[in-house]
């Protein structure tokens, strides 16, 4: 079993497809829609995490780049930027995954990109801007 | 029995002994209060955290012609500064944003930049554009100034805070079913998270509670350069309910900082925006207190779970001003990084920086047992919990016009 967490940008003529029930059906992978924004007649944005047998991940991926969405790994997404964080641990509560966390003995905040969800709640929390979203 | 002059000898010879006020409580565990008050001689502490009540005056030299900005307007990257002193003296305020800054309009605002992130950005060593326009006199004809500046140019840069380093803070929770954005961070509904301000057992105030020795001239770490104690910080209020060890369970004593910016580091000295709220100056303090006798260093022995602090609904109950509090805790209970209120577990978090509060109480020690940082003697004392001081709400008496 593979998991892998990917963002996909697709083209507003691929928004009105039902593109998540076909790597369900055809490629027998189990989705997690972690965030969604999609309007119609607009860019659409998606960030999924797929399971499955690391073949048919790699097919589904490969299903989605051919209909022309870009597929990108999560860990581009948000980005922490430890040179502006001064470990006050504002974002530590705001944070659902623990990606987030501090160390109650040093009192450093540290990032944990795998444990990421890219919800963005911590993006206004910080008073540093040390939360960027990388799109 | 120590004093001041006898430490700074020590510290002049290099055989002073300084702690920190983390490392005074193991030491007095261990020894005892009478052995540490006799060996140690100074504790430091320090705190970092986002201190509204702050800003800085210029003098940016007079320019050739002269202009008289003083009564005119003034910008420092678009930052409004205030004018109403002579010609070329410039005040600018840590909160203060552009006009066309869209604040809260598109709520909840980001706040990205105002006068605290000028002020980081000059002392950055960064150029800053100023822009002024003035009425113009006979002695000062010039009517208006766009240039380029950074601190080095200027004759005169100072920090001047009027309310810093609050001595213990309330725990801000939020009642209500919608999220709201406070000067306490971003605050969960139905207390989805309790967000507390202190360095608790490091925090300057904490470890002398009854400001025995920090006082009016006390010299201190500021911003990473050398400050001193001006005033008590407005709203300095004394005479709140205190625990045996005279810590205050309310927020209560404040100071008034004064320092040189050009010796200050912007690692101490830094913009924050707080979403919803503003913009605010994130300010490094750290004070040395001389061990002078016994119960001065029972005091700097305070440890995180005999300090303790209100929880306060921000929602309701601060911004109406509504009295009690949800429940006491102690700061060694907040950094598990959970707390119960009102039956319900939730989790805490920061807005002062204990990892930057220690940093700057190392430093401090270090500046002292370098031989670069001597005590000095308060000229007068800070108002304490007898002193009749309080803070008061505003005596509101609407004005009617005239028919």
């Amino acid at each position: 079993m593979t998991n892998k967490r990917i963002v996909l940008t697709f083209p507003s003529r691929l928004v009105g497809q039902p593109i998540t029930t076909h790597l369900v059906k055809e490629y027998d992978l189990m989705l997690n829609i972690l965030r969604a924004n999609v309007t119609p007649n607009e860019e659409g944005r998606m960030v999924l995490e797929l399971s499955g047998p690391k073949k048919s991940v790699e097919e589904g991926i490969d299903y989605l780049k051919n209909l022309g969405i870009s597929v990108e790994p999560l860990s581009r997404d948000i980005k922490w930027q430890s040179e502006k964080c001064t470990h006050c641990t504002a974002c530590i509560p705001a944070c659902p995954s623990g990606a987030m966390s501090v160390d109650r003995e040093t009192w450093e905040v540290s990032f944990d990109r795998d444990r990421c969800i890219a919800c963005e709640l911590c993006i206004g929390v910080c008073p540093f801007n040390a939360l960027e979203i990388q799109f | 029995m120590k004093t001041i002059q006898e430490i700074n000898e020590k510290i002049r010879t290099g055989k002073a002994v300084v702690v920190t006020a983390e490392e005074i409580i193991d030491i007095v565990a261990e020894k005892g209060l009478k052995k540490a008050a006799r060996e140690v001689d100074v504790v430091t502490t320090g705190t970092f955290g986002p201190m509204c009540s702050s800003g800085a005056y210029f003098n940016i030299g007079h320019s050739k012609p002269r202009i008289k900005i003083g009564g005119g307007t003034c910008t420092l990257n678009d930052i409004p500064c205030y004018t109403g002193y002579a010609a070329v003296d410039i005040l600018l305020g840590a909160t203060a944003m552009a006009d066309h800054d869209p604040r809260n309009s598109v709520y909840p605002g980001e706040f990205r930049y105002g006068g605290a992130h000028v002020i980081e950005e000059l002392v950055a060593g960064k150029s800053v554009r100023l822009q002024a326009e003035a009425y113009g006199t006979d002695c000062y004809p010039r009517k208006s100034l766009d240039t380029l500046i950074e601190l080095k140019d200027m004759n005169e840069a100072v920090l001047f805070n009027p309310r810093n380093c609050y001595q213990n803070y309330n725990v801000a929770v939020n009642l209500s079913d919608k999220i709201i954005y406070t000067y306490m961070g971003t605050l969960r509904p139905r207390i989805g998270n309790a967000n507390y301000c202190s360095a608790g057992q490091l925090s300057p105030l904490m470890n002398d509670p009854l400001y025995k020795t920090i006082g009016i001239g006390t010299r201190i770490f500021l911003g990473g350069g050398v400050g001193y104690i001006a005033w008590q910080g407005t709203q300095h209020n004394p005479g709140v309910a205190r625990l045996e060890n005279g810590v205050p369970r309310f927020p209560a004593g404040t100071l008034a900082v004064i320092g040189d910016l050009k010796q200050m580091n912007s690692q101490w000295l830094k913009g924050a925006s707080f979403t919803g709220y503003g913009v605010t100056l994130t300010v490094g303090i750290g004070i040395p207190i001389p061990l002078l006798n016994e119960e001065i260093a029972a005091c700097t022995a305070v440890r995180d779970d005999q300090i303790v602090a209100q929880i306060v609904d921000y929602s309701e109950g601060y911004p109406q001003i509504i009295p009690g509090s949800l429940g006491e805790v102690t700061y060694a209970e907040l950094k598990t990084g959970s707390i119960t209120v009102q039956g319900k577990k939730v989790p805490t978090g920061g807005i002062s920086s204990y990892k930057c509060a220690r940093e700057i109480a190392a430093e401090l020690k270090a500046w002292i047992q370098g031989g670069k940082f001597l005590l000095s003697d308060s000229v007068a004392p800070l108002p304490s919990a007898d002193s009749g001081v309080k803070c008061k709400l505003l005596n509101e008496r609407p004005f009617k016009k005239k028919k």
